[in-house]
């Protein structure tokens, strides 16, 4: 937790040090993550689009009846984004390659150095040693911070009460699986492996190997082996990544070191901090333990095994 | 299994060819294969294993290095050229149906060979719809299996299709 301290210190400092001119003296990007960190390997090559991980991230999550289907492929006719009421959606792109259209599906990235974690006042997130990122809703003043800290676009919100505004996002299922060792729901249930779940540095020698083996499918870079310090998830693709939708342009560096992207959250710090400011304290207390979401069913579910 | 008595336990859990004989050593083989028998969101289906046989002629084409021509993998043959067909001839004679269990994880040895083998879900899904994509097959889930009512629930398809549809094009991200 020191590190964490460490990390929201630096932040706080380097809103005052950017405001003037603009340093990089605190970039960090030296952490590898936790040593037994999870992760799952996302090998777009051999994913089809059947959005079975959806309907599976839906009921393990006990999220909202959805708008249409999980087997309704229209749903591709446009490119989706994670929302509060679907923390994975898997999206088709059109590769100029002239083979048969790559799918991707996109979550949370759970980051080794998580923006939306070093971005948040109230300290509702927790990046926890298998490797999850999770939040704990209790004490999200419902800010948006973290949304526009996260450089995948990943955190929603959840306002069905004014006086309860939740962030939402993928959890890895922590709650319910990752905890306990086992995979999550949308891994068990992906009728062709796209996903592998194992230690991050496994995966990493893993994806590695796939593109030794065989050349011809793979692009040779592992989106998130780098990327943004780390991710616990990672990506392969036959299509260079940008061709798939993943930014290209992020850079190694986490959010904690990267400028641009900060000075750009100034303002809204600077717009919600007096507002909030009173409140915050209060809130961060209320609940000392970060671990748990608000959820009570996740608890009941564990107890089940 | 540690997912015992959880919704997803054994999903899809396929189980394939409980002992078919190796043609080569003249044992008959079998016509028709029941498959999926412990899935709870599809339905067993029977597998026509002959028309199989006479469509591919070669049983490589399928059970790689199980029977049939010698190793052709170029990445298997610069150890297995002249190894002879193995025994185990069924797909989860190798394949494991649960590959993400902790002690699965823990023994898994990035610097050895073997170690990237898919569950026999994905085995077997990535060996048909591949070959169906080229022969022109049928490659939609229910066009093999059925999906049961339990499986009609997880997607929210059949009975269990939303109500209250929004104006097209409203689903998904906003
Ligand atoms: S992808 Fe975004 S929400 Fe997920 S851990 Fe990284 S910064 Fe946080
Ligand atoms: S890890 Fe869990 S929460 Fe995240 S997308 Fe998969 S099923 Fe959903
Ligand atoms: S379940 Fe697997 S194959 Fe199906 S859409 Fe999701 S990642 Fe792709």
């Amino acid at each position: 937790m020191k590190r964490r301290d460490f990390l929201k210190g630096c932040l706080i400092g380097g809103a005052a040090a950017s405001l003037g001119a603009p340093s990089k003296s605190w970039a960090v990007g030296s952490f590898e993550g936790y040593p037994d960190a999870m992760g799952v390997l996302v090998d777009t090559t051999r994913c089809i689009g059947c959005r079975s991980c959806e309907a599976a991230c839906n009921k393990e999550q006990k999220l909202p009846e959805p708008d249409v289907p999980f087997d309704d492929t229209s749903v591709f006719k446009e490119k989706r984004r994670t929302t509060e009421k679907a923390y994975t959606v898997v999206n088709r792109y059109e590769a100029n390659d002239g083979q048969k259209p790559p799918y991707r599906k996109m979550q949370c990235m759970h980051c080794n150095e998580p923006g939306c974690l070093t971005s948040c006042f109230v300290n509702a997130y927790t990046k926890t040693k298998e490797g999850a990122v999770i939040y704990n809703g209790n004490v999200c003043v419902g800010c948006k911070t973290c949304m526009v800290a996260c450089p995948f676009n990943i955190p929603a919100y959840s306002y069905s009460s004014a006086f309860d505004p939740l962030v939402k996002k993928c959890i890895f299922c922590y709650h319910t699986r990752l905890k306990f060792g086992k995979p999550p729901a949308c891994v068990e249930i992906c009728p062709q492996e796209a996903l592998t779940f194992g230690l991050r540095s496994d995966l990493i020698k893993l994806g590695h190997e796939r593109i030794r083996q065989t050349p011809d499918r793979y692009v040779d870079h592992i989106y998130g082996e780098k990327e943004m310090g780390g991710t616990s998830w990672l990506y392969l693709s036959r299509v260079p990544a940008d061709q798939i939708g993943l930014d290209t342009t992020i850079g190694n560096e986490p959010v904690i070191s990267n400028v641009k992207d900060f000075l750009g959250m100034v303002p809204m710090v600077l717009t919600i901090w007096p507002a909030l400011f009173s409140g915050i304290h209060l809130l961060a207390t209320r609940n000392k333990d970060h671990g748990d979401d608000h959820h009570n069913h996740s608890e009941q579910e564990g107890d089940k095994k | 299994m540690q997912t015992k008595g959880f919704w997803l336990a054994g999903v899809l859990v396929v189980l394939l060819l409980a002992a078919v004989p190796d043609t080569s050593r003249g044992i008959s083989v079998p016509d028709m294969i029941t498959l999926n028998t412990q899935s709870k969101l599809y339905e067993p289906f029977k597998f026509d294993h002959a028309k199989h046989i006479q469509l591919t002629k070669e049983c490589s084409n399928c059970h790689h290095h199980t029977t049939g021509t010698l190793v052709q993998e170029p990445n298997c043959v610069r150890c297995h050229r002249n190894s002879s067909e193995t025994k185990v001839v069924s797909c989860r004679g190798c394949h494991q149906a649960d590959p993400f269990t902790a002690v699965a994880i823990k023994e898994r040895d990035p610097k050895i060979y073997h170690n990237d083998m898919p569950s026999l879900k994905a085995a077997m899904h990535r060996n048909c719809i591949t070959c169906h994509e080229k022969m022109k097959g049928p490659t939609g889930c229910q066009d093999c299996h059925k999906r049961s009512k339990e499986g009609d629930a997880l997607y929210n398809s059949g009975a269990y299709t939303p109500k209250n549809k929004p104006a097209k094009g409203e689903h998904g991200g906003h």
